[in-house]
């Protein structure tokens, strides 16, 4: 039921910091001032956000655009000035005290950049914290501990003071402390920034790993473009407590909203935000065999290379790899189809696979869960997307990209 | 020009004045004789009867379960000096003023430490007030403490009291205010009230700073109950005035003695118990 609405929605934001919040806003809303003119600071400007449930939503910008003002007016830790926020279609904006404390224990939990463990109890009791103000019964709120550290890797370290422990694995006493809370939405607020850069890597793959079979919606505050391109999977780009571009990593890679993202991107490794979906070759249209006719023959048959088959339903049947000698003969096609190809999902990213397809030239073919055909990804079509982030583009190649990108983008769009 | 007469209608004004409140408030005086008296009497007997052995043998174990030999051996030694000195019961008198003293700051001050940090208004009046305080010289709160409650013990403790409860204060509010924002946020984000957060999250971070004010308080306290001995506060400070009065320079500096190892024990025994029973250690 709560699958079709929004974790998590934030309408007109604002928050504004200076003598007279409320006064100012309402010159500003009502547009007869402008914001630099209010005399107040305003961190957070008219930001509208939808994220959708089982989601991680990267806040990216850079140090004072207002990210983790925005991230604690999620959980109220700051009231903002006006506007809305939903969670799970119930707005926060204006629960009472005693609300907001049900509301924090039971469906937002939080991770802090300098962890914020509390020095003077132990690994176990610092993960127990929460279930103790929720009034859990002592046993249960132990168990549920151990369970949790135990999930992210720390057992056996439960009676440690957290003084004992490196920066990561307090860290994951921070994770554990707010896994436990069982809640559907996480904040994280730059968790990893504190850490080395090689512990900052194990730790995003760990986070991705638990979000895996958790599902839980995560905003994740962070000023790094990688580790934004790593987890999200929508990206907001704050800049001056405004939300200037917010979509999929590639689209914000590939077509930045302005000089401020583009700059912001131009760090990310595309092969971080490549997922197989986006990069289908959309000059390779599957073929479509129902029993005995062939249909949606490849348009230039001198296109070398294998070419995916599915039925009449888009099923995937196999591949075939040698198109050009076989003619309309559904007979032929069938003795013709191959089951040697990489099946990859459509968000699945596809830089681990590259090798295979360059050396041993076996096809990557998009697979839904569901066996439905989404495209086959190809060389060219990884050179194009390739060549969309560098920047360095032609006149004629980008009067032909175009088009081309756009179906790109249909084809994920209905893989997404 | 002469203002003499100036001078003595302004002192006879405070005169009628403290005369007035004395009388008013008289049951309140009482009641905080009654306390002071009521902690510092049964300590004194408590503290003369047990024998001195007994204490420099509480004191060696105690000293040795705190913390290690060195602490032992100074708590047996510089107790042993004290009585070798004959001047055994006279400490005993100060030190039991000193705790009677301190315990009262700290109970009044710990709390009120607590509530400056926690309310911006409670700061805002209590500021200058502890400024105020901070800035009298010792030798001056004797005055008020005469006026009010006569001379002896109750007139010494409550100078004492004024002169040694500003840091405490000041340094519980200091601790408290020190706390990390994020540790405290991290409380909000969790559900807990503003008490628990209290009780839980900020008291013991602050609990180092707390107790350099405990140790401060009480070392404050025995500097004043020594002065205080003018006004018949009676103990070691007795003793220090006699022989100035007598020009008996040798027991004048035998008292002194005492009054610094009493001081150098009380700071290094308050220390390392603050160490030993630190929750964020
Ligand atoms: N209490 C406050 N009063 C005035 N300005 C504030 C206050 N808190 C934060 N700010 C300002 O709001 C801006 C956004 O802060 P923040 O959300 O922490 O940025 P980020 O997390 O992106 O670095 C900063 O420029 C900061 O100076
Ligand atoms: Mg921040």
């Amino acid at each position: 039921m709560e699958s079709s609405e929004l974790a998590i929605e934030i309408r007109d934001l604002y928050k504004l910091y200076g003598p007279k919040p409320e006064a100012a806003l309402g010159h500003i809303r009502s547009r007869s001032m402008r914001p630099e003119d209010s005399g107040h600071f305003v961190a957070l400007n008219n930001v509208n956000l939808a994220i959708e449930p089982g989601k991680i939503c990267v806040i990216m910008g850079l140090s004072g655009s207002g990210k983790s003002t925005l991230l604690r007016c999620i959980n109220r830790l700051i009231d903002p000035t006006g506007g809305q926020i939903f969670i799970q279609g119930h707005e926060i904006t204006h629960a009472s005290t005693k609300e907001l404390r049900r509301i924090r224990s039971s469906k937002i939990s939080m991770v802090f950049q300098h962890f914020a463990l509390l020095p003077h109890m132990t690994v176990l009791d610092n993960v127990a914290f929460g279930l103790r103000i929720a009034g859990i019964s002592r046993k249960e709120r132990r168990d549920r501990a151990a369970h949790a550290l135990e999930l992210v890797g720390l057992s056996g370290w439960n009676d440690r003071k957290p003084s004992n422990l490196s920066g990561g694995m307090r860290q994951r006493v921070g994770l554990a402390r707010a896994l436990v809370m069982d809640t559907p939405v996480l904040l994280m607020d730059e968790p990893f920034s504190a850490l080395d850069p090689l512990i900052r890597e194990e730790m995003q793959q760990e986070l991705l790993r638990l979000q895996n079979t958790l599902n839980k919606t995560i905003v994740f505050v962070t000023h790094d473009p990688n580790e934004a391109a790593t987890l999200g999977n929508r990206i907001a780009i704050l800049l001056k407590g405004e939300v200037v571009q917010y979509g999929r990593p590639l689209d914000i890679v590939i077509s930045p909203a302005n000089d401020y993202v583009r700059d912001f991107v131009r760090g990310i490794n595309v092969f971080n935000v490549l997922s197989a979906g986006q990069i289908v070759d959309p000059a390779r249209p599957p073929v479509v065999l129902t029993g005995t006719s062939v249909t949606s023959l490849p348009i230039s048959r001198s296109t070398a290379g294998p070419v995916a088959v599915t039925d009449g339903t888009g099923r995937i049947l196999g591949v075939v790899e040698k198109t050009a000698s076989l003619g309309a003969s559904a007979a032929d096609w069938q003795s013709a189809l191959s089951q040697d190809y990489i099946r990859i999902a459509p968000d699945q990213l596809v830089a681990p696979f590259l090798e295979e397809l360059s050396r041993n030239g076996r096809p990557l073919v998009v697979v839904r869960d569901d066996d439905s055909l989404v495209g086959v990804v190809t060389g060219s079509s990884v050179l194009k997307a390739l060549a969309a982030n560098s920047g360095v583009k032609s006149k004629c190649e980008e009067a032909r990209q175009q088009p081309e990108s756009k179906s790109a983008m249909a084809a994920e769009q209905r893989a997404g | 020009m002469d203002f003499t007469d100036f001078a003595m209608q302004v002192a006879s004004a405070i005169d009628n004045f403290t005369n007035y409140v004395s009388q008013k408030f008289g049951a309140v005086f009482d009641f905080i004789s009654a306390i002071i008296l009521g902690i510092n009497d049964p300590l004194t007997a408590a503290l003369n009867f047990v024998p001195a052995w007994l204490v420099i043998v509480i004191a060696v174990i105690g000293g040795f379960a705190a913390g290690r030999l060195p602490l032992a051996l100074l708590g047996g030694l510089g107790l042993a000096f004290i009585l070798a000195m004959n001047l055994w019961s006279a400490a005993m008198v100060t030190f039991s003023l000193v705790l009677t003293a301190a315990l009262i700051s700290l109970a009044i001050g710990i709390p009120l430490g607590t509530l400056i940090a926690e309310s911006k208004r409670m700061n805002a009046v209590f500021e200058p007030i502890l400024d105020f305080m901070q800035t009298m010289p010792a030798f001056v709160l004797l005055v008020p403490a005469v006026f009010f409650f006569g001379v002896g013990v109750v007139p010494g403790v409550v100078a004492t009291i004024f002169f040694a409860m500003p840091l405490p204060i000041r340094l519980t509010a200091h601790g408290l205010k020190m706390v990390e924002p994020e540790v405290i946020e991290a409380g909000e984000a969790f559900g807990a009230s503003r008490m628990t957060i209290l009780f839980f999250i900020k008291l013991p971070l602050a609990f180092k700073s707390i107790m350099a004010g405990v140790n401060q308080c009480i070392m404050m306290s025995l500097s004043m109950v020594i002065i205080a001995s003018m006004i018949g506060a009676g103990g070691l400070g007795d003793e220090i005035i006699r022989s100035i009065s007598r020009l008996q320079v040798g027991r004048g500096v035998e008292a002194g003695l005492v009054v610094v190892i009493l001081a150098i024990l009380i700071d290094r025994f308050t220390r390392r118990i603050s160490q030993k029973i630190d929750p964020t250690a």
